[in-house]
């Protein structure tokens, strides 16, 4: 079990109700589908699984999720209305509800967003509790981010030396690792790494990042 | 370096240094997280600020609960004519029901510990500050004290319904008042590791049942429970009354009946009231109609 060390873990967070897990750890999971998309989605396609699914309409996790899309965070009151604003702002929502299987958490929500430019990204996020969260799959990638953290990451071809390079420039930056994972589906095709650190990320590591060789997508995450 | 695992900690360091509890937990925050202890203050402050509002917004602000089958109680409790509490106890409890109504109606509250229990410090607080003509100082004090008390049942239990049932929620929640009541009138730190015990004693082994999954029944109620129930053992601590186990003893014992707990007792809605034929009515008319839309 993660143990609590501040107290405004315990007190706090202050935020949109009814329900730490089904409204703030929801609008985590979209923020955290947006900032890996990098900008604007033009369509959002969400599905609930397991008690998410049965509840979702009554805890506003629905409503929550596209607050976390548009980019609001936990304690923005526009996520009453984040419905209306979507459709304002030309976000076409999809809503459904799916069976993902016994070995998904039951607060789990798979979330397909897509920009103008037609580049897609998927995310499977799950609520664990008092609004921590945990996404454990990105494009089909195993994934480990918290939403706790600074996090940097990257999808980028399968070979040999890419996460020493992406780790050696940001040792150059004085950036500390906290977490780290990574994931392929296939070797020797595209590979997935989710390092989370303890400082904020920098725009140049990103840009430099994305001057190495075989990388295809880098985001900077900030802690949600 | 200000480190405490358990209440006896606490309690050490704060009878060591003769200052509150509060005072070693606010210490304790900014060490811990490497910021100034004026920047925790003020962060403290914030929270404190929501919360007033919360309470303010649940008494006055026009909405309606995101569901068909419950309604707001919160003001008419208050106006409504009281054959045994007293004013004072009828303001903590309409206050209790108006955060907990707020929140679940998607108002702006602070979790203390959690969402569904976040009615419960709100109203004692608020409630015994004015009575006590507290300053505002000795009550963000409290909250620290609060904090400190619920940082240590999140460690050694869990403050999650769906981990350890209701008593890791509204339990906690009455556990953390219970403490920072005794702070606000001055008791001595002893007095709050009973204020504790008794609370967490009596409320052991409570479940969580939420009709239809939602936190509206049975959490709304619960939060009024707790907040009565706070001042209860605190009055008792105060005056004398001691507990026989220790608060960490009890807090021990709260997370192994926690882990007792079978899972349909634990917020998955299939125990409990929930379950009764009423609540299996409301769950099928909320998803089957998708009568729930929140206005
Ligand atoms: S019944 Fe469950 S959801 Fe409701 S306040 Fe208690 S622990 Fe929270």
């Amino acid at each position: 079990m993660k143990r609590v060390e501040s107290i405004f873990e315990i007190i706090g967070p202050i935020m949109v109700g009814p329900s730490s897990s089904h409204t703030a750890g929801a609008v985590r999971i979209g923020r955290i589908a947006r900032e890996i998309l990098g900008g604007k989605p033009v369509k959002a396609t969400i599905l609930f699984h397991g008690s998410f699914a049965e509840t979702y309409r009554g805890h506003g996790s629905d409503k929550a999720v596209v607050g976390g899309i548009l980019g609001f965070s936990t304690d923005d009151l526009r996520i009453r209305d984040a419905l209306e604003i979507a459709e304002k702002e030309g976000l076409e929502i999809e809503f459904k509800t799916v069976d993902l299987g016994e070995e998904y958490h039951p607060n789990t929500i798979k979330i397909v967003l897509e920009d103008s430019s037609g580049l897609k990204v998927w995310i499977v996020g799950s609520s664990i509790g008092g609004g921590n969260i945990i996404v454990t799959e990105v494009n089909g990638f195993e994934a480990d981010i918290s939403g706790d953290y600074h996090a940097l990451i990257t999808i980028h071809e399968d070979k040999p030396g890419m996460v020493a390079k992406i780790t050696a420039i940001l040792a150059k930056y004085g950036i500390n690792i906290a977490r780290m994972k990574v994931s392929r589906v296939k070797r020797g095709a595209l590979a997935f790494s989710s390092i989370e650190v303890d400082q904020e990320i920098p725009l140049e590591v990103v840009h430099e990042v994305e001057k190495v060789e075989g990388i295809k997508l880098v985001r900077a995450l900030k802690p949600i | 370096m200000v480190e405490f695992e358990t209440l006896k900690d606490l309690i050490k360091l704060a009878k060591e240094r003769k200052c509150k509890i509060g005072e070693i937990v606010w210490e304790y925050e900014a060490e811990v997280e490497g910021v100034s202890k004026e920047f925790v203050w003020n962060k403290m402050v914030k929270h404190w600020d929501v919360m007033k509002r919360s309470i303010e917004n649940g008494l006055k602000e026009n909405f309606e609960l995101p569901c068909k089958i419950a309604k707001r109680y919160a003001k008419k409790f208050l106006k409504g004519k009281k054959f045994f509490l007293d004013d004072f106890m009828s303001k903590v409890v309409a206050r209790a029901l108006a955060v907990s109504e707020y929140n679940s109606a998607m108002g702006l509250v602070c979790a203390a510990p959690t969402a569904g229990s976040s009615g419960v410090i709100p109203a004692v607080i608020y409630s015994a500050a004015e009575k006590l003509n507290t300053s505002e100082r000795e009550v963000i004090l409290g909250l620290f004290t609060a904090s400190g008390i619920g940082l240590i049942i999140a460690n050694k239990a869990s403050i999650a319904g769906s981990e350890a049932g209701c008593q890791a929620e509204v339990g906690a929640a009455a556990a953390m008042a219970a403490g920072a009541l005794v702070e606000l009138a001055n008791g001595k730190p002893e007095q709050v590791d009973h204020a504790v015990a008794i609370t967490l004693k009596s409320i052991m082994g409570l479940i969580c049942d939420p009709v239809a999954g939602l936190v509206i029944s049975p959490c709304i109620k619960r939060n009024a429970f707790g907040a009565v129930l706070a001042f209860l053992s605190a009055e008792m601590a105060l005056t004398g009354v001691e507990s026989l186990i220790p608060a960490d003893e009890v807090i021990e014992a709260m997370d192994s009946v926690g882990r007792l707990m079978h899972p349909d007792l634990k917020e998955t809605a299939r125990g409990g009231i929930a379950t009764t034929p009423t609540g299996e009515r409301i769950r099928e008319k909320v998803f089957k109609e998708g009568s729930l839309e929140p206005k």
